[in-house]
């Protein structure tokens, strides 16, 4: 069918903004009389707080000074648990806590006052690893450390066994990672009894922090406004903190009764926020000598830090997505997210699937040598097809064809020919080349019955000139929300991009669309506002104030008559979950997601066995994705998911010391330059999604999945290496290359 | 010589405006452009000159303006951002449009300076000096490809152009 | 940004002499400001422990790139895109447009100066391996007058320098005549680009019927200081080359090295990178 704007590469909305430098960042913006906000934060990683010391120095009575009684209502930052303060009262559980806020008009002196404040604090035993935590010689959270746990079983695996030809044991780990957003966190306020409380600020879930706001001031809602400013890249760094920090901009305006900025440095942007859970994971797998797999008993483990915040959610990825598109009759994966003294680890695109995708693509690579088989002989041997039943027991209703997508990837990357070539030309040199790949998949939208729950809510209206307002509380961070939801309405309602205005997300305004995380923008709230836009193009048909045939024009004096005759022109659009999806959650098993994206992406790396430095020198992305509704915005999403994951892969390495990142400067955390990217080729294919806009499926997530193992699996090949972690960095690999090669 | 305050007047162009300040000579040249100027438009991503987002030119060079102190952009010709589109947008500007170059736009501002500069010392630069020449610019929602298409995008244009 | 501004002190001055004589009379208070990508980098990080700079970033006297029929000098605050843009030096002294082309990226260094860079001592520099294997000098000056040292010895130990209070680094130079000689650099860093070296080598030898007649190494972040590997200079030095004299060349080189875990790093890897640098330095030699 023909589309005018679906499967375009429609120009980005907010485009001339940013490329002119005008778009305005938190940053940019300035209220008069406004003061600048600080944060003074534990040194230490547990302890008790026994007094605090100002430098007698600094004219603190030209401060505002916020401690943690200073807290109209609940001291906590509300998210699902109440148990993370937004200030310390007489105990800190993490190193960067916060404890108390400043507020003064100069900036640097704000600064030198952060330095003269002393916090002693007796310490406590602290935890600082997942083996700690488990071993509870420390208890450090609730009654045993563990914030959350899953069982998740198909079949019966102990009864398998017995009887398998080969069983293959693995254990692997993933590290933290920084999100690493350009844009620092940063939010002002404005609050007092008299106006209520307002925050702009970067963030990616206004309704997040609203709630978050409503709990800390206790006020009812309509006195509690956020605003979301532009925002440069969230990635899931903004999805649960910028609620800590609105809430400490706003403690700060309530207590000196002016606008409060806090934007963070980077330095304590890294140190102080969320990262993505570190994770161990064991896998035990039976299969036959033929390849098929019987068995795969999965134990997951990821270290939350030192608050819940968002881990169960994060778990339950990591747990649904274990097993991966395989179609194993049993299947066992028992995980648990538990507590250490660090800095609460948070969202981060992919949420825990990358953690336990790495683990099974490259145990899978291993389980094929073991049993004498080629790495994508295995996977097809044991690749889900529609009909089938997932780990969890949702059976695949897609006409989804993995040995199809691998075909295409391997055929775009030549694999089979780089694989066999590599080896000969490897013998004796020392520039080691390998190709690996890694086969996954990735559910959108909220687990089981979360989108259910969220009930999100998109709203349309047209204003008598014939323009269409879009409201939604779905964030523009760069990903392209504001084009989609332009071109989805325009598609939908017959007129041009150029009539259509996706307003800026304030709570205000726009009605609650659920968190803008999770894959979910285009396929739940895309839909949400396609449905929107054709009940509005019906109304006004039926009503006959359009006719067929109509354009732009035409519709604009259509929405004029309309309003003056019928009054405003609002259509308001609630989700509703697809027909026939059902999630026990207390068996954990059943329909995880209503669609997913598909994937095989391919890596080649080459390995210098002098330095042991690996560079990804070409990558392939093959994904189904359902529509690919603006090729360029979605093949950025799929590059940029690609270059964070070679970052998880090889670059990125947060050394800690007593549960505090110590390299928390661009300098010392990498992130790959431009010269450390490789030409990434991205393919789409699109097998139609019933219940997505123009039937996409979200992607946003994806690519994050099944990059690292497919870098992992290419170093293995290249080298030999049997890499069990990621960063995999030259000092890990050299250590390892000795091993090989002794 | 610095007043009682500590400042001192310090006299430069930017973006062809001529223009006479005070400030303390140490304050970063990225302050003095974002907050006495208003020319919000350069960001700071990192403080360390890591990150690029800061980029402006300075007498033609391109440098980290985070790590400029203000006394010594005295007597220069400074061009940030906003400096760059005239009546129309610049054939780089626009090609990031057109190519997908930019996606949250906090590092669109240096990267498009970076990219200025590397065209007027490479015209028609191969993919090895576009890398090279943005090397110093991160970014991390596009991971360059289309950045890349952008600059060479933009070569394009200035050739048709000229 | 997270100095108090209002405590530190930069100051413009009219021209070298000035510069001397406040450094004659206040020594130890005034530190020089050239380039400023080291220490604006610690003064945002509220680090910057000087307070009183004299800005010399454009001092004619400190700037300049001069080719003699002996040696080529090369002022204080010459940029390192300075000396990638010198053809002479592109020519000669390859190893150390090599050395600035991967310091930082382009914004970089339009800005650090090899003065700058030779002032601050850090162990990972990447400009001072190469100017220490192609036997660099540098000119002291002060208001008592100037003396030449070599480059080889300035550092005593970490970042503790023959320089006196009084003193500043004026020019570097570099004696002509070592173009034939085979030269190899190499930095690992923790990227292709804009990366702090884990490792830096400089090397360059002269080989003479199959024999080493001469040769020169020198290591950045395997040590305190940046310096010349002179124990396993001496056991290579007439030495037949071949891939065979590696082992035990790396072996000594084991022993004049002391590298150390950080965050970038660890002493390990350091070791065994600097070892195969040489190695891979011993293979080019022999290969020819």
């Amino acid at each position: 069918m023909e589309t005018r704007f679906i499967g375009k590469s429609v120009q980005r909305k907010e485009g001339p903004e940013k490329v002119t430098g005008s778009a305005q960042y938190v940053d940019d913006l300035t209220f008069p009389d406004m003061l600048h906000g600080i944060t003074v934060r534990s040194p230490l990683a547990r302890g008790r707080i026994h007094a605090i010391h100002f430098r007698p120095d600094i004219p603190w009575n030209e401060f505002t000074i916020v401690r943690s009684m200073d807290i109209p209502g609940k001291n906590c930052v509300a998210l699902i648990n109440d148990d993370q303060p937004c200030l310390a009262g007489e105990v800190v559980n993490h190193a960067e806590e916060p404890v108390l806020l400043l507020a003064h008009p100069d900036k640097y002196l704000l600064e030198e006052a952060r330095r003269a404040v002393q916090i002693d604090i007796d310490p406590l035993p602290a935890v600082f690893t997942i083996e700690e935590s488990l071993a509870r010689k420390e208890i450090i959270w609730g009654s045993d450390n563990v914030f959350k746990s899953f069982l998740m079983e198909k079949g019966n695996v102990d009864q398998v066994w017995a009887s398998s030809d080969l069983i293959v044991e693995g254990q692997y780990q993933t590290g933290a990672q920084e999100q690493l957003y350009i844009e620092p966190q940063g939010m002002i306020a404005r609050a007092s009894e008299a106006e209520g409380v307002t925050v702009w600020g970067s963030l990616q879930c206004p309704y997040y922090v609203h709630k978050a706001l409503v709990r800390l001031f206790g006020l009812p809602k309509e006195r509690i406004r956020v605003v979301q400013t532009e925002t440069g890249g969230g990635f899931g760094g903004k999805e649960e903190y910028p609620s800590m920090l609105a809430a400490h901009a706003a403690l700060l305006a309530w207590k000196s009764g002016k606008p409060v900025k806090i934007v963070y440095d980077r330095a304590e942007d890294m140190v102080a926020t969320t990262k993505r859970h570190p994770s161990q994971t064991l896998h035990r797998t039976a299969v036959t000598r033929e390849g098929k797999i019987l068995a795969m008993d999965i134990d997951f483990t990821i270290d939350g830090g030192a608050y819940e915040t968002l881990s169960p959610v994060v778990l339950s990825r990591g747990t649904i997505h274990a097993a991966g598109p395989y179609n194993c009759l049993n299947v066992r994966v028992r995980s648990r997210a538990v507590a250490t003294n660090a800095p609460p680890h948070g969202a981060f695109r992919g949420f825990g699937a990358p953690q336990s995708v790495f683990a099974l693509e490259r145990h899978l690579d291993r389980v094929a040598e073991a049993a004498g088989l080629t790495p994508d002989e295995l996977r097809r041997r044991n690749f889900i097809r529609e009909g089938g039943t997932l780990a969890f027991g949702q059976i695949v209703r897609e006409k989804i064809d993995m040995d199809r997508l691998m075909r295409r990837a391997f055929d775009s990357s030549d694999y089979y020919a780089k694989r066999s070539r590599f080896q000969n030309e490897n013998v004796g040199s020392m520039l080691k080349k390998g190709i690996g790949f890694a086969a996954f998949l990735h559910g959108a939208g909220f687990t089981g019955s979360g989108e259910e729950y969220l009930a999100s809510e998109a709203l349309l209206e047209a204003t008598p000139e014939g323009r269409v307002r879009v409201l939604a509380g779905s964030t523009e961070m760069g990903q392209g929300t504001k084009t989609i939801f332009t071109q989805i309405a325009a598609e939908a309602l017959g007129i041009g991009c150029d009539r259509i205005d996706v307003v800026q997300p304030d709570t205000a305004d726009v009605p609650n669309s659920g968190p803008t995380v999770a894959s979910r923008t285009v396929m739940i709230v895309g839909g949400l506002v396609e449905s929107a836009a054709r009940a509005m193009r019906e109304t006004l048909l039926h009503t006959e104030v359009l006719k067929p045939g109509y354009d732009s024009s035409a519709f604009a004096d259509a929405c004029n008559r309309y309003i003056a005759r019928f009054g405003p022109l609002r259509s308001f659009m609630k989700y509703e979950h697809p027909q026939g999806l059902h999630w026990d959650d207390d068996k954990y098993r059943g329909d995880a997601y209503s669609a997913y994206a598909w994937a095989i992406y391919v890596a080649e790396v080459s390995v210098d066995m002098r330095t042991a430095e690996i560079h990804v020198d070409d990558f392939v992305a093959v994904q189904e994705v359902g529509k690919v509704i603006n090729p360029t915005l979605a093949a950025g999403q799929i590059e940029g998911g690609v270059a964070q994951g070679i970052g998880l892969a090889l670059y990125e390495n947060v050394v800690w010391q007593q549960g505090r990142m110590v390299n928390g400067q661009m300098t010392n955390y990498i992130m790959p330059t431009s010269v450390d990217v490789p030409p990434i080729r991205v393919l789409f294919e699109e097998i139609p999604y019933g219940h997505g806009p123009a039937g996409a499926k979200g992607i946003g997530e994806l690519p994050l999945d099944g990059t690292a193992p497919a870098i992992a699996n290419a170093i293995a090949h290249a080298t030999g290496a049997d890499v069990r972690r990621i960063p995999i960095t030259p000092e890990v690999l050299l250590e390892m290359l000795e091993k090989v090669h002794a | 010589m610095p007043d009682s305050s500590g400042k001192v007047r310090v006299q430069l162009r930017v973006n062809g405006r001529a223009l006479i300040l005070e400030a303390h000579p140490m304050e970063r040249l990225l302050d003095v452009l974002r907050e006495q100027l208003r020319l919000t438009g350069t960001k700071e991503g990192c403080g360390e000159g890591e990150c690029g987002a800061c980029s402006v030119e300075m007498d033609g060079a391109l440098v980290n303006s985070c790590l400029v102190p203000v006394l010594q952009a005295e007597g220069t010709e400074i061009r940030t951002i906003e400096g760059v589109a005239g009546d129309r947008l610049h054939p780089v500007q626009q090609a990031f449009l057109e190519h997908g170059g930019t996606q949250c736009g906090i590092c669109t501002p240096g990267m498009i300076l970076a990219a200025l500069n590397l065209l007027a010392r490479h015209p028609n630069p191969t993919e090895t000096e576009i890398r090279e020449g943005l090397a110093g610019n991160l970014c991390r929602c596009t991971g360059y490809t289309r950045i890349f298409e952008s600059v060479l995008g933009a070569c394009r244009a200035l050739e048709r152009d000229s | 940004m997270r100095a108090y501004l209002p405590a530190y002190h930069l100051e413009a001055v009219r021209d070298l002499n000035e510069v001397l004589g406040r450094l004659n009379r206040e020594p130890g208070r005034w530190k020089l400001f050239a380039g400023g990508t080291d220490l604006m980098v610690l003064l945002e990080a509220g680090k910057l422990p000087h307070r009183n700079f004299l800005n010399v970033w454009k001092l004619p006297e400190l700037r300049g790139i001069e080719v003699a029929p002996e040696s080529v000098t090369i002022g204080a605050a010459t940029t390192y895109t300075e000396l990638r843009n010198n053809e002479t030096l592109a020519r000669e002294f390859p190893l150390l447009c090599r050395a600035a082309s991967e310091t930082g990226a382009i914004a970089t260094q339009n800005r650090g100066t090899i003065g700058g860079n030779i002032a601050n001592a850090s162990p990972a520099a990447d400009s001072p391996p190469a100017l220490l294997v192609y036997d660099a000098e540098i000119e002291l000056v002060s208001a008592r007058g100037a003396r030449w040292r070599p480059l080889q010895g300035f550092y005593s130990g970490y970042k503790q320098m023959d320089l006196r209070p009084d003193e500043l680094i004026r020019r570097i130079r570099l004696p002509r005549g070592q173009e034939n000689w085979r030269a190899h650099y190499r930095k690992v860093g923790t990227r292709r680009a804009q990366a702090i070296s884990k490792v830096c080598f400089a090397g360059c030898a002269r080989v003479e019927n199959g024999r080493i007649a001469d040769i020169r190494l020198a290591f950045g972040s395997v040590a305190p200081i940046v310096f010349r590997a002179i124990e396993t200079e001496r056991l290579l030095r007439g030495e037949k080359i071949s891939p065979a004299i590696g082992p035990a060349a790396g072996e000594k080189l084991a022993q004049e090295i002391s590298p150390i875990d950080d965050m970038r790093s660890t002493a390990n890897y350091r070791r065994r990178v600097a070892q195969n640098l040489l190695t891979e330095f011993i293979e080019m030699l022999s290969s020819h």
